[in-house]
């Protein structure tokens, strides 16, 4: 020790934040996340906007009434950790994952047809991406037999793998999902593997028979759906203009009713008229009966009407800390809330995760369009700009690694010195195309959002863990997907 | 960590990193921290009647119901107490002839140079 009291040291990268009257670090880039006690606090305080040797910073320490052996022990504990350092040291980013991970979700577009005609859908709206001319409008059988034969093959040791259907509108081509269903089943029980599934549906279709079908095989369900009748069918139209929220209520409901056998999801997009966020959560969780409901803001270029200017994402902030908020007292008394942004970001808070992509697509992750193309996520599906191969040929290996090259943390130069890296990754690969026609470049339009938003969450995860510790359990095993 | 609680999965795996680095190897230790490493004394001596342990339920070696040299004798030819010692099977059948009493005799086992 006093060799080195003449050193120099400083704060590491951390976020402080506080959770009842406790302390916390959240240290960047290891997503770790620590409670202070008292002299750690002083030591914290002590070097805010400055750097101190190590003996001014003992010798404070015991002005403190800390004893020598205790700060000295405390100051290399704070040095081991990284929460101070001894002169520059610049995190490294996170290393890219082996070029041979393996799949584990496969998202199935069955369709890119569709019965409404949402105007901010990505698929058909301006932004649109995709370029389906010439290509099938339906998947048939024998693409989508190979496209699980892909998924096994590809996903190396993995003993669960996961399906989601998607389209389009996913029931348009039920026959096809049910065929799809047994096959891999089939497969998956030849090697003694397990397969799940999900799909995202707009409920128009819905029948009692499908349902049944739906409980019966457990598939997941999310519903897309904006809130009650008058947000709702602001965008979620048919052609003629008519909104959705008539036909698909009562299949909603009976949905609800019907599936027990997984929880029934709604997916909310938020736009410009549509940001009410309470209201919308009250109807979905508390009169539908949704187990689960999430926000996102619609992915647009700035300029589409319906693209929510800054101050509505400002009221989409201040409404999702309210939901926030409740989510804690509901997490106090061992309840689950049911607003998945919250439970999304503590369960990756809970792990610590440290992101080298912001998700999994291309990587963990493809979608595969109707015609058989591959994609990095079912967002890209159908587009020849971002096609990464076809399921007959497989993954273009030179293609996925320069998605994954530009997607990658390390090749966003803005982020390096965000504090909520290890969560954002700078965001959404296709909200960065739409908006700034690279899918590698930071999603730069939502970064203060982003991270009041983390900042939040860790404060709810804080005092969690301060007041029901045994509740963050349930987040202790990574989600399949 | 004293001064740091950690709180999610990560954190403890600093934790765990950072006491790894800290603390000492100790051979048959439990439990582990929190309670302060100590020499771990296993039941059994008195029942074994061929310790082969180095210490006695004092942390001595004063007490044992086998002196200490014993364990060579042990480590040499019924493997109980495993250390590197010559091989008597192929190489040092010998190795042990000037020792009739390892308690009287155990400064006569000598180096072997292969």
């Amino acid at each position: 020790m006093t060799a080195t009291t003449s050193r120099a040291v400083s704060l590491g990268e951390f976020h402080a934040f506080e959770a009842g009257a406790r302390r916390f670090l959240y240290l960047v880039p290891a997503g770790a996340i620590f409670e202070l006690d008292d002299a750690a606090a002083i030591v914290i305080d002590r070097l805010s906007g400055k750097s101190a040797l190590l003996d001014e910073l003992a010798a404070d320490l015991l002005q403190h009434g800390v004893s020598s052996q205790d700060a000295r022990e405390l100051i290399v504990e704070l040095l081991e950790a990284g929460v101070i350092v001894n002169g520059h040291r610049s995190a490294e980013a996170p290393q890219s994952p082996p070029s041979d991970f393996p799949l584990q979700t496969l998202v199935l577009n069955l369709t890119n047809q569709c019965n409404l005609s949402c105007q901010y859908c990505y698929e058909f709206g301006a932004d649109k991406v995709a370029t389906p001319d010439g290509k099938p409008k339906f998947m048939d059988l024998e693409t989508a037999q190979a496209s699980v034969d892909f998924l096994l093959a590809q996903s190396g040791g993995r003993r669960t793998v996961h399906i989601t259907f998607f389209g389009g509108e996913t029931l348009m081509n039920f026959p096809l999902l049910k065929q799809v269903v047994a096959y891999a089943n089939k497969q998956v029980a030849a090697d003694g593997r397990k397969i799940d599934f999900s799909l995202t549906t707009n409920a128009t279709l819905l029948t009692p028979p499908i349902i049944d079908f739906l409980s019966e095989n457990r598939i997941g369900v999310t519903v897309s759906m904006d809130g009650p009748k008058e947000l709702h069918d602001q965008l979620r139209v048919f052609s003629n203009g008519r909104g959705s929220y008539d036909i698909i209520e009562p299949k909603v409901r009976a949905l609800i009713q019907n599936h027990r056998t997984r929880p029934i999801t709604a997916r909310v997009t938020l736009t410009s008229g549509v940001t009410d966020v309470v209201k919308i959560f009250r109807h979905l969780k508390q009169d539908l009966g949704f187990h689960e409901v999430g926000f996102a803001p619609v992915t647009t270029s700035p300029n589409q009407l319906y693209a929510i200017n800054g101050s509505g994402m400002n009221r989409v902030l201040e409404e999702f800390h309210f939901l926030a908020n409740e989510y804690l007292e509901y997490a106090l008394r061992g309840e689950m809330h049911g607003f998945t942004n919250v439970s999304d970001t503590l369960a990756e808070l809970h792990q610590g995760v440290n992101k080298s992509h912001p998700c999994g697509a291309g990587l963990g992750l493809v979608g595969v369009g109707p015609s058989g193309d591959i994609a990095p996520c079912h967002r890209f599906v159908d587009s020849d700009t971002h096609a990464l191969g076809h399921i007959s040929k497989g993954i273009d290996t030179e293609k996925q690694a320069e998605f994954l090259r530009r997607g990658h943390i390390g090749s966003k130069y803005e982020c390096h010195t965000c504090w909520a890296r290890p969560l954002c990754a700078g965001g959404c690969h296709h909200e960065a195309f739409v908006r700034y026609g690279d899918t590698g470049h930071p999603n730069l339009h939502y970064c203060d959002w982003i991270r009041d938003w983390t900042d939040t969450c860790l404060r709810i995860y804080g005092s969690i863990s301060a007041g029901n510790p045994e509740f963050l359990e349930r987040f202790a095993e990574r989600r399949a997907s | 960590m004293k001064h740091l609680r950690a709180v999610n999965k990560k954190a403890k795996r600093i934790d765990d990193f950072v006491a790894a680095r800290e603390g000492d190897v100790v051979g048959l230790q439990n439990p582990s921290p929190p309670t302060p490493p100590k020499p771990h004394i296993p039941m059994g001596c008195s029942l074994m009647f061929s310790p082969g342990w180095e210490v006695d339920a004092a942390g001595g070696t004063a007490g044992l119901c086998q002196p200490v040299e014993r364990d060579i004798y042990d480590c040499y030819v019924t493997c109980y107490w495993p250390a590197q010692v010559p091989d008597h099977l192929n190489n040092t059948p010998d190795w042990t002839s000037k020792c009739a009493t390892a308690t009287k005799d155990w400064r006569n086992l000598d180096l072997v140079f292969p």
